[in-house]
């Protein structure tokens, strides 16, 4: 077998494995663990004309809309989840500001079950969610169909298979065997039905860490390409037992970011004037960063995989 | 006067612990529907389960306030930590007996717009639907909190993202849904049900201090009130007690 190296610097793997026009899964977790550095780098490199998917992106997808590396979103909802609107988003829809964007509109359930038929390697998924709503009219991913079985009316959810998955992991060892805990949202399904996943986790660690404990490996390193470690990958925000919430980011943020000049001083104050993730987090500061840790530890009992 | 130090969101949260029973599986979301959870369970519904569309189960209110579903809190001491489509397979499996939902736009059928508004003329897109369009279309039934004002009570919604009874009572068989439907619709001036018959919306109480007139003026439609219209009954001692201990700072209820 051979040894690729899969472990890189953030930059490197963005420049790698990101080209302009992907289909890209991000935010997978909802409102954690989302991969906030690496959507940083995308936009430093300035890759365009992106399909941006995921549940709810917080203001992940808002940051790469505004800085116009966006053509289209298939999403259930974009926004600020602590403030509500997300003003670059409503900019680029209703004004073409950068850029016009083409949003695939979803429910949470229509878009996992999209993104999970194509990690089932199937053509659709069926459900029984959001039929009559105006969300599946003139739909090209979601059509009402009739049960073979049952007779009855149902929603055929077309598969959705992303390019590439982001997604930001607590720990995982240099072949990409992530460990993750905390809520899951479609992070496994969106791992499994992307071609390559590339990954950012707090912390690098030895192989025998995550064989030591294989139930809480979600994510099998064969699916993964690039690693990089990136502490406080997921700013703003949380990684469970690493990093909490920064509810005031999102509050400045959403002030900052109501006009579009704001938005451009935002960015270029952190993002495109930081070197890298490196220089993002001098921005904050280690005051704030130490304050963002936990406090308190609650590690779990040890499991027993003797025998 | 003692009543003067309530807020109507904390008469809206204790009407909304009042529809979780014990024993319940509940579909929390965020903010007021999140507060009314940790009441019910609190006071009157030890026993009831709240499921997170993150994938958060748990029995208890969050280890300390949080702003999302995905604060460390939340996550810390929960039941189980599993998948979206875990906890919606027990939402369309039929197992959850309300879920809460809120809205930009609430129709005269309990209809919710959370997709596109207008505002003087001008569209002004939303940012859509997240879980709730799964929570009205497949919960056994569901309960919606709403500021009362005209604008986000039209006769019928511009864009209809999560369903109510749509057009009335029989849309939902016909559209393919196998169950459900709003129970309730808690406002900042009163609490609605709705018409067994045809499913319109009816008010069942007036929050303190608020009168019909008034009510009907923030409306887009001619209300209509039950026979038996009551005031909704405010907090009582212990629940304001609990609305306080886990809304310390009035950040929600304030």
């Amino acid at each position: 077998m051979t040894h690729v190296q899969k472990v890189m610097a953030l930059g490197e793997a963005v420049s790698r494995h990101v080209r302009d026009g992907m289909v890209i899964a991000m935010g997978t977790g909802l409102e954690s663990c989302i991969p906030f550095a690496a959507g940083h780098e995308i936009i430093r490199q300035g890759r365009r004309d992106l399909v941006l998917v995921g549940p709810i992106s917080d203001i992940l997808f808002d940051q790469l809309i505004g800085a116009g590396c966006v053509a289209k979103v298939i999403a259930a909802w974009v926004g600020n989840v602590g403030a509500g609107i997300a003003y670059n988003f409503r900019r680029a829809v209703e004004e073409g500001i950068p850029r016009p964007l083409a949003v695939e509109d979803h429910s949470n359930l229509t878009v996992a079950l999209a993104v999970s038929a194509a990690a089932m390697g199937v053509p659709y998924l069926p459900a029984r969610t959001a039929l009559g709503t105006d969300i599946v009219r003139d739909h090209q991913r979601l059509r009402e169909v009739t049960c073979p079985f049952t007779g009855e009316r149902l929603l055929a959810v077309g598969a959705l298979r992303p390019d590439l998955t982001i997604l930001h992991a607590q720990r995982c060892d240099r072949h990409g065997n992530a460990h993750l805990w905390g809520n899951l949202g479609i992070s496994l399904e969106a791992a499994r039905a992307a071609e390559t996943v590339l990954l950012t986790c707090e912390e690098l660690v030895d192989d025998a860490i995550i064989t030591g404990d294989p139930n809480r490996t979600l994510v099998p390193g064969f699916l993964v390409s690039a690693v990089a470690e990136v502490p406080f990958g997921s700013h703003p925000s949380p990684t469970q037992g690493y990093v909490n919430r920064d509810d005031r980011f999102y509050d400045e943020y959403h002030e900052e970011t109501r006009a579009r000049a704001g938005f451009l001083a935002w960015l270029d104050r952190m993002v495109l004037g930081t070197q890298g993730h490196a220089g993002y987090l001098s921005r904050l500061g280690e005051d704030r960063m130490a304050r963002l840790r936990p406090r308190t530890p609650r590690p779990a009992a040890p499991v027993n995989y003797g025998f | 006067m003692r009543t003067s130090a309530i807020t109507r969101r904390q008469v809206m949260v204790a009407a909304a612990a009042r529809e979780i029973r014990d024993g319940e599986v509940v579909f929390v979301g965020m903010r007021l529907p999140l507060l009314g959870f940790a009441l019910a369970r609190a006071l009157h519904a030890p026993r009831a389960v709240g499921l997170f569309e993150n994938g958060v189960i748990r029995s208890s209110p969050p280890a300390a306030p949080i702003i999302t579903m995905g604060d460390p809190p939340n996550i810390a001491g929960a039941l189980a930590c599993t998948t979206l489509v875990d906890v919606m397979s027990h939402l369309q499996r039929g197992r959850v007996d309300v879920g809460f939902l809120g809205g930009a736009e609430v129709d005269r059928f309990g209809n919710l717009n959370t997709t596109w508004a207008e505002d003087r003329g001008r569209r002004i897109r939303l940012p859509g639907s997240g879980g709730a369009a799964d929570i009205a279309a497949l919960a056994r039934r569901t309960v919606v909190l709403v500021h009362h004002e005209r604008r986000r009570f039209p006769e019928r919604v511009r864009y209809l993202t999560s369903p109510g009874f749509g057009t009335g009572r029989g849309w939902r068989e016909t559209v393919g849904l196998v169950r459900g439907g709003p129970g309730r619709v808690i406002t900042s001036l009163g609490v609605f049900g709705f018409d067994p018959e045809s499913g319109e919306m009816v008010l069942e109480s007036l929050h303190p201090g608020v009168t019909l007139e008034e009510l009907r003026a923030e409306t887009g439609w001619p209300v209509r009130a039950a026979p038996d219209l009551r005031e909704t009954p405010g907090p009582t001692r212990e629940e304001l007690d609990a609305i306080r201990r886990f809304d310390p700072d009035g950040l929600w209820t304030g």
